[in-house]
C-alpha cells in the first residue's frame, strides 16, 4: 500500500489524498468528521456514503470503496457543503476529482444512467462542439433502454418550439474534438 | 454599453424564452450583446465530473474566443455556463500549475482577462436605468427569488453578498415593483443535471422549494437558470402526481406555481408583450399573473 507521507507526483505509490491535493490543493485530512457537509447536502438522504465519509474515506486511501459505490456520482456539485465547511476541506471540489480518477479506472462504476448521461453529453460536445438537446435525449435513452420514460414530454416540447430538431455545428468542431482528446491525453501522462 | 454573450447550448431549445426575453429586455438598459464568435459547449455538467481538467479547459476556449474578439465582460444568462466559465477563470487565476496545463492544450492565446457576469448581476448593475425604464410597476406581485446553487456557490467565484441569504435577485424584483417574499429555499438545490438520469431526486427536491414558496405566499418563482427553470416548471406535473408520502405535506391543494425567469420579470415590468418574452413556452402558464395585476 502506499506510504501516508507520499506527496509531489502522481507516483504509483502516491496516496488518493496526495493525489487529490497535487490536483485541487485541497487537503482532505483537514476534515475532523464534523458531519456538516452531510446535515446540508440536498442528496444525502439517497446516499449510502454521505459527503463526510467519503471525505474519510480519501483520508483512509480506500479506493476501491469510493470508486465501486454509486454515492460518488450522486452528488450535484451543489457546493452547500463547500460552502458551510468550517475548515475549508471543499468536499465538492475534492469528491468531483475522486469521479475523475475512478471515471479514468473504467466508467461502469457509476450508475448506469448517470454513466450514460455523461456519455451521451460528451458524445454531443464532440459531434457538433455544442449540446444538441435533442441528440443528448436519444443518446441517452438509447444507452439505458428507458426509451418510453417521458415518452409524452417530445410532443409536449415540440409544440412549445422548445425542441430544436436539428443540430447546428459550430466551424470550429475539429478544435473541440482536438482539445478533448489533449485533455484526456494529459490526464493519461499524469 | 456592449457586453460580450455567451448563450449557452440551451438557450436555442428548451430555454428558448430566456433567450427571447433577454433579448427584448436589454435594449432598454443600453447594453448591446454581442455574441462570442463560433463559440462552443462549456462543459457543464459532464465534463467537470468525468474530467477535471476539461471542465476547466472546455469554458477557458471561449474565454480564449472572447479576449482575441477583444470582449472585456461575457454576460452568461445560464446559470451552470456561467458557473463554468467565472469558475475556470478563478481557478485559473488562482493556480498556475492548472493554468499551464490549461494553455498547453489550448493552443491559442489566452492571457485570462475576460470577466464573466451572470444575468442577476447583468440587470443589478442597471438598477437605476431599469426603474426608469419601467413602464408598468408589478406591484404587490409576490416572487420567491430563487438562486439555487451556481448564481451564489462558491462564493469566491459569484461573488454573492451572502451565501446563505444572497439579495441580488432582490433588488431587480423590486426594481420591478415586485415584493421578494421571505422564504428560506432560495440557495437550495433543484437537482441540477439530474432531470433526465434521476427525476425521482429532481421531483423529491424541487417539490420541496414549490411547497416553501406556496406557504410563504409567493406567487411566482423568478430563476436564472434553464436547468432550475426545466426541473421546477416542466418537472412540476409530476411533482405533483407522484407525491412521496414521506415527503412535506402539500400546500394549498398544490396550486401551480409559474416559474419566470429574471429577464421574463422585468419584460413584465417594461410591459412587453406574451409572445415577446415567450411566455407562452413555459409548462405552468404564466401568463395569468399579468391579468392578476390587470384585476
Amino acid at each position: 500500500m502506499s506510504s501516508p507521507h507520499a506527496s509531489g507526483h502522481h507516483g504509483e505509490g502516491a496516496s488518493l489524498g496526495a493525489v487529490l491535493r497535487e490536483q485541487t490543493g485541497l487537503n482532505a485530512a483537514r476534515c475532523y468528521q464534523c458531519g456538516k457537509c452531510s446535515a446540508g447536502c440536498p442528496m444525502a438522504a439517497e446516499m449510502r456514503l454521505k459527503p463526510h465519509d467519503l471525505v474519510r474515506l480519501i483520508t483512509r486511501d480506500q479506493r476501491a470503496t469510493l470508486f465501486s459505490d454509486e454515492s460518488i456520482w450522486l452528488c450535484l456539485t451543489c457546493e452547500t457543503c463547500s460552502a458551510r465547511c468550517p475548515n475549508q476541506v471543499e468536499p465538492a471540489r475534492l469528491i468531483d476529482a475522486v469521479r475523475g480518477l475512478a471515471w479514468r479506472e473504467g466508467a461502469e462504476g457509476a450508475p448506469r444512467p448517470v454513466r450514460a448521461f455523461h456519455q451521451a453529453f460528451l458524445k454531443q460536445i464532440r459531434k457538433h462542439g455544442r449540446m444538441f438537446e435533442l441528440g443528448l435525449i436519444l443518446g441517452y435513452k438509447g444507452r439505458t433502454g428507458q426509451l418510453l420514460r417521458d415518452a409524452d414530454a417530445g410532443p409536449a416540447m415540440l409544440s412549445r418550439g422548445k425542441l430544436k430538431l436539428a443540430p447546428h455545428n459550430i466551424a470550429g468542431v475539429a478544435d473541440v474534438r482536438r482539445l478533448m482528446d489533449a485533455c484526456e491525453a494529459a490526464e493519461v501522462e499524469a | 454599453m456592449k457586453l460580450g454573450f455567451y448563450p449557452g447550448c440551451s438557450m436555442h431549445g428548451t430555454a428558448r424564452e430566456l433567450q427571447e426575453s433577454l433579448s427584448a429586455v436589454v435594449g432598454a438598459l443600453d447594453v448591446q450583446l454581442t455574441e462570442i464568435d463560433d463559440w462552443s459547449c462549456c462543459g457543464a455538467s459532464s465534463a467537470h465530473s468525468t474530467h477535471h481538467l476539461m471542465g476547466v479547459a472546455l469554458p477557458a476556449r471561449n474565454l480564449a474566443l472572447a479576449e482575441t474578439q477583444g470582449l472585456d465582460t461575457v454576460v452568461a444568462p445560464c446559470a451552470a455556463c456561467y458557473s463554468r466559465l467565472a469558475g475556470a477563470r478563478h481557478e485559473l487565476a488562482h493556480d498556475a500549475k492548472l493554468a499551464r496545463k490549461v494553455r498547453g492544450v489550448l493552443d491559442r492565446p489566452f492571457e485570462n482577462r475576460v470577466a464573466v457576469q451572470n444575468v442577476v448581476e447583468l440587470f443589478g448593475d442597471r438598477l437605476d436605468t431599469l426603474k426608469a425604464a419601467v413602464k408598468r410597476p408589478l406591484m404587490g406581485l409576490k416572487v420567491a427569488c430563487y438562486y439555487g446553487c451556481l448564481l451564489v456557490r462558491p462564493q469566491a467565484v459569484s461573488g454573492a453578498c451572502d451565501v446563505e441569504k444572497p439579495c441580488g435577485m432582490e433588488k431587480v424584483a423590486e426594481a420591478c415593483g415586485a415584493v421578494p417574499v421571505a422564504w428560506n429555499s432560495a440557495v437550495e438545490c433543484c437537482g441540477g443535471g439530474y432531470s433526465l438520469s434521476r427525476p425521482g431526486s429532481v421531483i423529491r427536491l424541487g417539490r420541496a422549494i414549490l411547497d416553501d414558496a406556496r406557504k410563504c405566499g409567493a406567487d411566482a418563482l423568478l430563476v436564472g437558470c434553464p436547468m432550475c427553470h426545466s426541473n421546477l416548471d416542466f418537472r412540476q406535473k409530476a411533482m405533483q402526481r407522484e407525491g412521496d408520502p414521506k415527503g412535506p405535506e402539500p400546500v394549498e391543494g398544490d396550486r401551480p406555481m409559474p416559474i419566470l425567469y429574471l429577464s421574463e420579470l422585468v419584460g413584465l415590468a417594461l410591459d412587453l408583450p406574451d409572445e415577446v418574452l415567450g411566455l407562452g413556452r413555459h409548462f405552468v402558464d404564466p401568463r395569468g399573473l399579468r391579468r392578476k395585476l390587470a384585476g
